[in-house]
């Protein structure tokens, strides 16, 4: 009995998966445990483990193919059993998108979509959707981006222009009765840049503007790339950001942290970082915070307050980055933090982070201080409701009792959605991490 | 081409296809001896003789029910309703044998018949006079409906009436008999049954109208391009079957539409419009189909509220309004 | 007209002429004809006993199929009223003059020489039946044999009879119309409507009233200020006969008396007294009247007054009589395993035969 090996979902935000590298080869006998592939996700490459015993009878999807979540990627069975069944089987409902992305359903072109036919050929009822069939490929999830009936008003005309023009309904503003956004609010509205592109930092590609292929290379997204460019844009257009900066003063942080690695070096640790000492007063903060804590929950329409404190870091790897979680970092220690950052760090460069240690935060950071940056704006992770922006920590000349001193200043930047966190609500939870950099045996308390 | 009224197209359409086929008869109140009621008949009695226009007596169960019956054994019979508003009494007869009989009868019997006479408002006539017909008529599978606006329809769609094979609804209108309108003089003239006509066309806005009120719809567009806009009217001609194809591809177009429609509201040619727009081309539409209709009333006799029953050709023209988001 | 309002009663019955009483009333009652002088054959009385006897097989089948839940929906039974369908059917021509009658249609059909087969089928709402399963035990119908229909709504169909017959008289084609009806439509006003029309207009066709006695469960005399049917014949002018429906003979008679007439544009008027056996349809008690009336009903049984007749005039024996009956038992019995064997219909059949296009979008 012939086996099939679909794609499987192998992180939260997955959609599709690239088959990076076959570990086995047709004909080959394996057995239930054994890695036959890695594959790609938005997020990491993967070990594929198959749970049965058998020989390998086909590799359906080829090294650097990818197919969406169900599809087909192998088939097991026994020597010389026939699978063309099987394989037929999978035909039509099986999406090898391969490096051209299939049209997303949603952008199919509408002079193609047929109107339902006469009662002789259709059913009365007949549900243009149907719930079994996959996950479109690779979805452009701005298109799809959910807009809750209440929330945004648009025309069906609206609504449907705005996915084939990969427009966020929520970034529009409706001209029509109560705020409806119609036809001529699309036409009238121009995209803003990108997110991905604005913070696409180490992007080689420019935007070619002379015809010709000699002007310009291209290389194909990756999966982390789209997932950047997926996630961030729906962030981008979906929570209303704000910004709120603080310049906290170092000197004492910097103090504390030269007596902490005197203890770290005893102890054979990792150094402490500043970035360990502003996770952990983000932590803490977020404790006292629960709003900042929180997550904007679309579809049930709710504001979730999450109980566990579970600060993320962002990671630059090669091509793109990707956001570690510190669990629980309320309650660990500044060495801990060190500890665990610097391991997460490390795998994740080597893309070897599991989807349980960069899913589920509920706050991140994101630093770039070490490239000398003195203060930037960042885009919230979803579903978090703020992220911090670390800048670097500056050599100034401050004022201290009237008279000119040198000082330690660092820039942080908190995006806030405005859908959860509200001024005032940030501006208190800034204070905190300030109070607790500023004074850090606080963080002992 | 010569102007005819109405009536007159409506008489030439009888008259020439009776004179091609003897089968064919009228039979109905005081269409003989009279002229017709409403003079559409004039002179047939004196042409055809008494075996071919037949005077009834009042009785629409009876002459009806005889109308089916004789449909069923080879003739194909014209029965006149002085009004629709007489139909109810035969109801049963045009509900129950016409529309079914060939279903019921596992397609051995056709019933060739067309049932016609004014329908809708005709001033104050009160409750019992006034009723618009079309949807309790097209609701029923095994009819088909069809209402002229214009002299020339009127003959090219009761030509086309008379020589299907289907119990056929058609339907006139007491004050448009004297309407005058050029009309093809071809004896062999004939307008398709299911195709609507685009009576203008536009790109702003879809008015969907037929039978008299068609000509509201008309006027209504005048005003829209005296105000700068582009509307398009398309005249249903045929109500069932619906030829939902001309409307979708103008609302592909125009991605905006207004009906009107003078029937009470509920449940009516309006409301089975917009059910189909919005079944097909749900994802065109860029405002909320909108509809004009008398009150949802029975029609009342006093001139001012039987002027605040009708559909109102302002309503209608701010509705267009609405729908394309203007002022 | 002032003064006359305070005593309109009497002065208006002052001023009545009394009107010349034209139609004529005849009664044809059982026992009174013989199958000679009804230019009848003696091939022809078995062929009708056969026939009745193979309406009363059927309709016993039927009923036990109904029980069987092979058969769904009304089933309303002719039985003991054969001798009405039989003797009117060889009355008339059959393939020229047309019938049309209400519900309880299936002696009529089998009468015109319907097949068991079709019919039973039509019952089963196989594909197969003579309405193609779209009409069921109430539609019965038949182009081939004129049958223009059993009919569902009481009286609605007479007016249609008239319109058939109008047709006849139209075309001049020498065919005549009957048109069935029981007791309980007599009330209708579509068969007021259709007697004027008739009257009116000389049509050639028989009104035939099939007075079983009980409209559902209403006897006559609760449902008519005037129960004595040939009286309405007055209002319209037209002839109007009583007949024991009970013999086939009398039916048959008094049918070809008055096609006789209708083909010569006069209408007409028929009450045959007749008795169901079973109720009003299958799931009637029957609390309305008594077995014993039942059973003194039965004693005038048309089969069995047939087949006395028959053995009487030695136009069979005993043996002959079983045979035929042996036969249509086996017609029987087979037109079971034909509807069980025909195929339902095709569920796309839903959109046929609603119109005469088969490829229009009427439908959605």
């Amino acid at each position: 009995m012939a086996i099939a090996i679909e794609m499987p979902k192998l992180s939260d935000t997955m959609e599709e998966g690239v088959v990076v590298a076959w570990l086995a080869e047709e004909g080959q006998k394996v057995e239930a445990g054994d890695v036959i592939a890695q594959v790609e996700t938005d997020k990491a490459t993967m070990d594929l483990e198959i749970y049965d015993d058998g020989v390998l009878l086909k590799c359906v999807i080829a090294e650097g193919d990818s197919v969406s979540i169900g599809g087909l990627i192998a088939v097991l069975g026994d020597e010389g059993e026939d699978i063309s069944a099987l394989l037929a089987s999978y035909e039509s409902g099986n999406s090898v998108a391969g490096s051209v992305d299939a049209p997303a359903k949603e952008s199919a072109p509408e002079a193609a979509t047929p109107e339902p036919a006469s009662a002789r050929t259709a059913a009365p009822v007949a549900a243009p959707v149907s719930a079994s069939t996959p996950a479109p490929v690779s979805a452009p999830a701005a298109a799809s981006a959910p807009v809750s009936a209440g929330r945004v008003r648009s025309s069906p005309l609206a609504r449907r222009l705005a996915a084939d023009k990969g427009i966020v309904l929520a970034a529009v503003t409706g001209s029509g009765p109560e705020g409806r956004i119609i036809k001529r609010d699309i036409e009238s509205y121009s995209v803003p840049d990108t997110p991905a592109a604005a913070s696409g930092a180490g992007a080689a590609v420019g935007i070619g503007r002379l015809e010709g292929t000699d002007s310009y290379s291209s290389v194909p997204l990756s999966q982390m790339r789209k997932a950047i460019l997926r996630r961030l844009a729906e962030s981008k257009f979906s929570a209303p950001h704000f910004y709120l900066t603080a310049d906290i003063a170092m000197e004492k942080a910097f103090a504390a942290r030269v007596q902490l690695n005197v203890l770290t070096e005893k102890r054979e640790q990792p150094k402490v970082s500043f970035n360990d000492l502003v996770v952990k007063a983000c932590a803490l903060a977020l404790r006292e915070h629960p709003w900042v804590n929180a997550s904007y929950m679309e579809a049930e329409s709710e504001i979730r307050f999450h109980k566990n404190v579970d600060v993320a870091i962002a990671v630059a790897i090669d091509d793109g980055l990707i956001t570690p979680i510190i669990r629980n970092a309320d309650a660990k220690s500044l060495g801990q933090i060190s500890i665990e950052t610097r391991d997460l760090a490390t795998r994740a460069r080597a893309k070897q982070l599991q989807p349980d240690e960069y899913s589920g935060s509920t706050f991140t950071t994101s630093n770039l201080g070490m490239f000398g940056i003195d203060e930037f704006t960042a885009i919230i992770n979803p579903p978090n409701a703020c992220i911090l922006a670390i800048g670097s920590i500056r050599d100034i000349p401050v004022v201290v009792d009237g008279a000119v001193v040198p000082g330690k200043r660092m820039k942080v930047t908190l995006s806030c959605d405005h859908r959860v966190v509200d001024g005032a609500t940030g501006a208190r939870f800034l204070g905190s991490v300030r109070q607790y950099l500023e004074d850090p045996l606080s963080m002992l308390l | 081409m010569a102007e005819l009224q109405f009536r007159e197209a409506l008489r030439q359409a009888m008259t020439e296809e009776m004179e091609r086929d003897e089968s064919i008869f009228l039979i109905g109140e005081e269409v003989a001896e009279y002229n017709g009621a409403y003079k559409v008949s004039e002179g047939m009695l004196e042409q055809f003789g008494p075996s071919r226009i037949i005077d009834t007596p009042i009785s629409e169960n009876g002459f009806c029910g005889l109308g089916v019956g004789a449909a069923m054994n080879g003739l194909r019979p014209i029965v006149e309703f002085m009004t629709w508003n007489f139909s109810f009494v035969g109801m049963d007869q045009i509900l129950n044998n016409a529309a079914k009989m060939r279903y019921m009868s596992g397609g051995q019997f056709n019933v060739p018949i067309v049932f016609r006479g004014a329908n809708g408002a005709a001033g104050q006539l009160a409750a019992t006079h006034n009723t618009s017909v079309e949807s309790i008529y097209s609701t029923i599978p095994g009819l088909k409906v069809l209402a002229p606006s214009n002299p020339d329809d009127a003959k090219g769609l009761l030509k086309s009436a008379i020589r299907d094979n289907n119990p056929i609804v058609f339907l006139e209108s007491e004050v448009m008999y004297g309407m005058k309108g050029e009309v093809s003089d071809d004896p062999d003239y004939t307008i398709p049954i299911g195709k609507a006509r685009i009576a203008r066309e536009g790109k702003d806005v879809t008015i969907v109208s037929h039978g008299k009120v068609y000509w509201s719809a008309m006027k209504v567009a005048d005003r829209l391009v005296e105000a700068g806009y582009d509307p398009e009217v398309i005249d249903l001609r045929t109500i069932r079957p619906l030829d939902i194809d001309t409307v979708t591809a103008s609302i592909r177009k125009t991605n905006r539409c207004v009906i009107l429609d003078e029937s009470n509201p509920f449940a009516s040619i309006s409301s089975e419009v917009t059910y189909q727009i919005q079944e097909r081309v749900f994802d065109h539409l860029d405002a909320p189909i909108l509809r004009i209709t008398t009150k949802d009333t029975p029609a009342p006799f006093a001139r001012n509220l039987m002027d605040h029953y009708m559909p109102s050709e302002e309503d209608a023209y701010q509705a267009c309004l609405r729908v394309m988001y203007a002022k | 007209m002032e003064a006359a309002r305070g005593s309109a009663h009497v002065s208006h019955v002052s001023h009545v002429q009394t009107s010349k009483i034209s139609v004529t009333f005849k009664g044809y009652s059982a026992g009174s004809y013989t199958h000679t002088e009804l230019g009848l054959s003696d091939e022809k009385v078995l062929d009708m006993y056969q026939n009745m006897l193979l309406q009363r097989r059927f309709e016993q089948r039927a009923n036990q199929m109904y029980g069987k839940q092979k058969i769904a929906g009304f089933l309303h039974l002719y039985i003991g009223q054969e001798a009405v369908s039989t003797g009117a059917a060889t009355g008339i021509k059959i393939g020229t003059d047309s019938l049309i009658t209400a519900y309880r249609d299936h002696g009529h059909a089998l009468a015109l020489g319907m097949s068991a087969n079709e019919c039973m089928a039509e019952l089963y709402g196989k594909v197969d039946g003579c309405s193609k399963g779209k009409g069921g035990s109430m539609h019965f119908f038949s182009k081939e044999k004129r049958l223009f229909g059993g009919h569902g709504i009481v009286g609605a169909h007479v007016p249609v009879g008239g319109g058939i017959a109008f047709a006849h008289k139209f075309k001049n084609d020498g065919g005549v119309c009957l048109a069935f009806y029981g007791d309980g439509a007599v009330g209708q006003g579509a068969i007021h409507e259709a007697m004027n029309l008739a009257s009116l207009y000389k049509l050639p066709l028989i009104f035939i009233i099939e007075n079983n006695e009980y409209a559902m469960g209403t006897a006559t005399d609760r449902a008519f200020g005037q129960p004595e049917f040939t009286r309405l014949a007055v209002g319209y002018d037209i002839p109007a006969s009583q007949v024991d429906g009970m013999d086939v003979f009398s039916v048959c008679k008094a049918v070809q008396d008055h096609a006789a007439m209708a083909r010569e544009g006069q209408p007409s008027l028929l009450e045959i007294k007749t008795y169901r056996y079973l109720g009003h349809s299958v799931s009637d008690p029957q609390k309305y009247r008594t077995k014993e009336e039942l059973d003194g009903k039965k004693e005038e049984d048309p089969i069995i007054r047939l087949k006395a007749y028959i053995l009487e005039n030695s136009l069979a024996d005993n043996d002959a009589l079983d045979a035929l009956d042996d036969e249509v038992k086996e017609t029987v019995k087979e037109s079971v395993e034909f509807a069980e064997n025909s195929p339902f219909p095709d569920l796309s059949a839903i959109y046929d035969d609603i119109y005469d296009e088969s490829d229009y979008p009427y439908l959605n």
